[in-house]
């Protein structure tokens, strides 16, 4: 597993994408800093960027990479390898690439600017954890359904509407439920319901750790009083790991049956 | 080498392989041949371990393959499309198949004959399919392993390439190997296999030597041989209806 995985970050580290992917995240971070000093506020702007983007780029990234290499795969396969390892090793290969983009993109300017000093190292951190989070959990949910689906189009149309899904309709759906049963105690409900969206928790996990109670929405506002700041994070974040365990345990599911 | 027992695969409704008893024991070359969609490439992908049969069984060297990936390395295998990763070099991707293989490789020699010097340092992306396609059989050939699995070898090749490769497949027949082929090129099966194994319709039509296909069809050239075959069996199964309109 870990050659096929040298391999591909090799492979996927010269792509074109990669760079502009971090050119993205190294010039949308340097201009939020030279044009505002605050770090916490930056913080903020970037982790609204990061959750709506790390997911959409690590969907279309790895379902770009499956159909890509699709091919290649059955000479790897003719190899005598096992193969759950081609597969984890591209899927490790791909999801770190993208965070090294990532963690390079956002982390240089941030040095630079002396972000080690500044008391808003930790926030700094959490907003890095989390974008390389969600780069893994949405790689391996694109790999997942890349796999599922031959065809394509079909692979690419629900990968995003995947992504669509957690990012913008899950909310929506959430909110309208929160209208229509209006009149009933839904805290527990509210809590549940944000575990099952990765996004979410994520968006929950910073603002708990940036204390910022007023753009912490229903659900942080419940996570918190449940549990805390502390307590509260720690389970988000269980939560959030998990959520790259299990489409890892149904590529390797998949794999196992599947003819090539 | 290879025993292949009572193999049944299906796609969905489609029922590729019905029943397939084989054994390639003897050394020399085997042409595995059938119309498209006769079920060769389910046939060796199905050995290679790529497709999972609905039911029979497989043994290489007497062991059942089920499950098992250590087999691989007694198999070099040449796939029928050439696609690499785009971004890397030809000799990365020579660095990470032996890497992937350790096993001793002589790839110098064939990178000579196939001229493939100048490319070494280029990207897979940028060469063209006749490259690809001798960068794929480098990858095939630079290992000396008892079982050879060609599909589709000629894909895309330049007249001086096919002859190289030509003489490449009676080297390794001449070390004894034992050796798969697919192919839809008749004068290459003419030239070099040693045995045929025709596939129709998922099952062993027919399995012998090249002559006593073409004398049993009572032809001089195989194309013809096979059409003849092939037509003679569509004219039993559409005789018997068309004759209820006479």
């Amino acid at each position: 597993m870990l050659k096929i995985f040298k391999y591909s970050v090799y492979d996927l580290l010269r792509s074109r994408w990669s760079y502009i992917y971090f050119g993205f995240y190294f010039v949308f971070t340097t201009s939020l800093l030279f044009l505002s000093g605050d770090v916490s506020k930056i913080v903020i702007s970037l982790i609204n960027v990061l959750l709506i983007l790390c997911p959409l780029i690590a969907t279309m990234f790895g379902v770009m990479y499956y159909y890509n290499s699709r091919e290649f795969v059955e000479l790897l396969l003719a190899q005598p390898i096992k193969r759950s390892s081609v597969f984890l090793g591209q899927y490790l290969g791909v999801a770190c690439s993208l965070s090294v983009s990532l963690l390079l993109g956002i982390g240089v300017p941030f040095l630079i600017y002396g972000i080690l000093v500044s008391s808003a190292i930790w926030n700094f951190f959490m907003l890095l954890v989390i974008g390389v989070t969600l780069s893994f959990i949405f790689s391996a949910i694109a790999f997942w359904i890349a796999l599922r689906n031959e065809n394509r189009i079909k692979g690419f149309g629900l990968a995003i509407l995947a992504w669509l899904f957690f990012a913008i309709i899950y909310d929506g759906i959430f909110l309208l439920t929160m209208i229509v049963f209006n009149d009933y105690p839904l805290e527990q409900f509210a809590l549940g319901a944000s575990i099952f969206n990765p996004i979410d928790l994520s968006r929950i996990l910073i603002l708990l750790k940036l204390d910022i109670s007023a753009l912490m929405g229903y659900t942080g506002a419940i996570f918190k009083q449940f549990f805390g700041s502390n307590n509260g994070m720690i389970i988000s974040f269980t939560v959030l790991t998990t959520w790259i365990f299990l489409p890892i345990l149904a590529i390797r599911r998949l794999v196992s049956k599947k003819d090539f | 080498m290879i025993s292949i027992k009572n193999l049944y695969k299906s796609f969905g409704k489609n029922e590729v392989l019905k029943g397939i008893d084989i054994d390639f024991n003897a050394s020399g070359i085997t042409a595995v041949l059938g119309p498209n969609g006769s079920g060769k490439t389910t046939l060796i992908k199905s050995v290679l371990g790529m497709v999972i049969p609905n039911r029979g069984e497989i043994l290489v060297n007497g062991k059942s393959i089920k499950k098992h990936w250590e087999y691989r390395s007694q198999i070099d295998y040449l796939p029928q499309i050439a696609r690499f990763p785009e971004n890397l070099k030809v000799n990365d991707l020579i660095t990470m198949i032996k890497d992937l293989r350790s096993q001793p490789s002589d790839e110098q020699t064939f990178i000579t004959n196939f001229g493939l010097e100048p490319f070494l340092d280029k990207r897979l992306g940028t060469l063209s399919g006749g490259t690809k396609q001798k960068v794929n059989l480098l990858l095939a050939f630079m290992y000396d392993n008892p079982i050879l699995i060609l599909d589709e070898p000629t894909n895309g090749l330049d007249p001086v390439a096919l002859i190289r490769l030509k003489d490449l497949v009676r080297a390794e027949r001449a070390k004894g190997k034992t050796i798969l082929m697919t192919t839809h090129i008749m004068s290459l099966v003419e030239e070099l296999a040693d045995e045929i194994v025709f596939l129709l319709e998922g099952k062993v039509y027919f399995r012998g030597k090249v002559q006593a296909l073409l004398e049993a069809q009572g032809e001089a050239n195989l194309e013809r041989a096979i059409a003849k075959m092939l037509t003679g069996k569509e004219e039993i199964a559409t005789l018997v209806p068309s004759n209820s309109f006479d």
